[in-house]
């Protein structure tokens, strides 16, 4: 959520593309905006729809907010993300070591469901090591704030892992359908006369 | 390799025809010249996939950045892509261009390709995904067409089954 809320203002004239559950609601809790799509489901394709934005519109930054149970559903994705390269694109991994929004009812609470990142898989090594230009770990909120919005301003494709709580969002309550959503984040996408003219609801 | 390149060109004329302008893919025998043609062709972006259900959400990033695309597969391809098709297109209503190689079917001598062959019209019936067959060469642009155009209009997958009889030609 803080890391969220750093980053929140950059992401005004950027496409973003999220995930499902904890990542999707804080950002919507901060404020939506028609730029940002949520990815209610299909795990892993994040950053396969954020490549199919980059490379249709090079001029435009698009930013992933991933996570790591995702992201491990499509390593294959990083392959292909890192030889496409674009460089209008900044991947965001939120890493919080479980699958968080299914675990409410785990034994030991939602921390029991974790992910092999939880067991030393280190995401920012498998994107390295796939070929991105750029990718790093970060474990406090000043240094991914650092190194998102250089990323944002910069034109490398980027990947950064960033290590976070896994605690719950106060609320998964998101007052925008998935449709509505579907049908307002192209026409932000493509309107002439920039985002902000459909960005306020 | 006995793929047909003038029918290969046939059906990437097609692509083109319809204003497609991006293409995922992973090879296949069947494929091989319609992916070269697109690498060769600096008006196309050829996005190369590791796994085909990736080529679902790069088209629908494409459609909603305003950019026409298809997709081109084996049938055991749109098998492994079956998640990202229920939970991308059709779920958010996107439409989505399959050009499917229609392996397996009669005629096939690689055991290995007869089994997927058996299921794909059954699960794109399953799925309610409109398809047809591309086997002359005089079919495929109005084909092609007319699946692009109920793509857009119905904003949902569509598949042309790209038939031995097109892709294929026997050594002499």
């Amino acid at each position: 959520m803080d890391c969220l809320r750093a980053i929140y203002p950059q992401l005004e004239d950027c496409a973003v593309v999220t995930i499902m559950g904890a990542v999707a609601a804080e950002l919507y809790s901060l404020g939506h905006r028609a730029n940002f799509f949520y990815l209610e489901h299909a795990m892993g394709l994040a950053s396969s729809i954020g490549l199919g934005i980059a490379l249709s519109q090079p001029d435009r930054k698009v930013v992933v907010l991933d996570g790591d149970g995702s992201v491990l559903m499509n390593l294959g994705g990083l392959t292909t993300l890192a030889r496409s390269r674009p460089s209008n694109l900044v991947h965001v991994i939120f890493d919080n070591e479980t699958l968080l929004s299914v675990g409410g009812g785990a034994p030991g609470g939602y921390k029991w469901f974790t992910t092999a990142t939880s067991a030393g898989t280190d995401l920012a090594g498998i994107a390295k090591a796939a070929g991105f230009p750029r990718a790093q770990l970060v474990r406090e909120l000043e240094d991914f704030e650092e190194a998102a919005l250089d990323a944002i301003k910069g034109d490398q494709l980027t990947c950064i892992v960033a290590k976070v709580d896994a605690e719950m969002p106060k609320s998964f309550l998101m007052d925008v359908h998935m449709l509505e959503n579907r049908f307002e984040f192209p026409r932000a996408l493509q309107s002439k006369g920039g985002m902000n003219e459909h960005a306020n609801r | 390799m006995p793929v047909s390149v003038a029918n290969s060109q046939v059906v990437y004329d097609a692509i083109k025809g319809v204003g497609v302008t991006l293409v995922s893919a992973l090879p296949e025998t069947w494929l091989v010249h319609l992916i070269r043609m697109a690498d060769e062709d600096p008006a196309m972006t050829l996005v190369r996939l590791a796994k085909e259900e990736e080529g679902v959400g790069v088209s629908a990033g494409a459609h909603f950045a305003g950019v026409k695309s298809a997709m081109l597969l084996q049938n055991h391809g749109f098998l492994q892509a079956i998640n990202g098709i229920v939970g991308v297109s059709l779920l958010y209503k996107i439409p989505l261009l399959m050009l499917i190689t229609d392996r397996g079917s009669f005629g096939e001598k690689d055991p290995w390709q007869t089994e997927g062959g058996k299921y794909t019209r059954p699960v794109l019936d399953a799925l309610h995904i409109a398809h047809d067959d591309l086997s002359r060469p005089d079919d495929v642009q109005p084909k092609i067409a007319h699946a692009m155009t109920l793509a857009h209009a119905s904003l949902s997958p569509v598949a042309l089954l790209l038939q031995r009889n097109l892709m294929w030609e026997e050594p002499k």
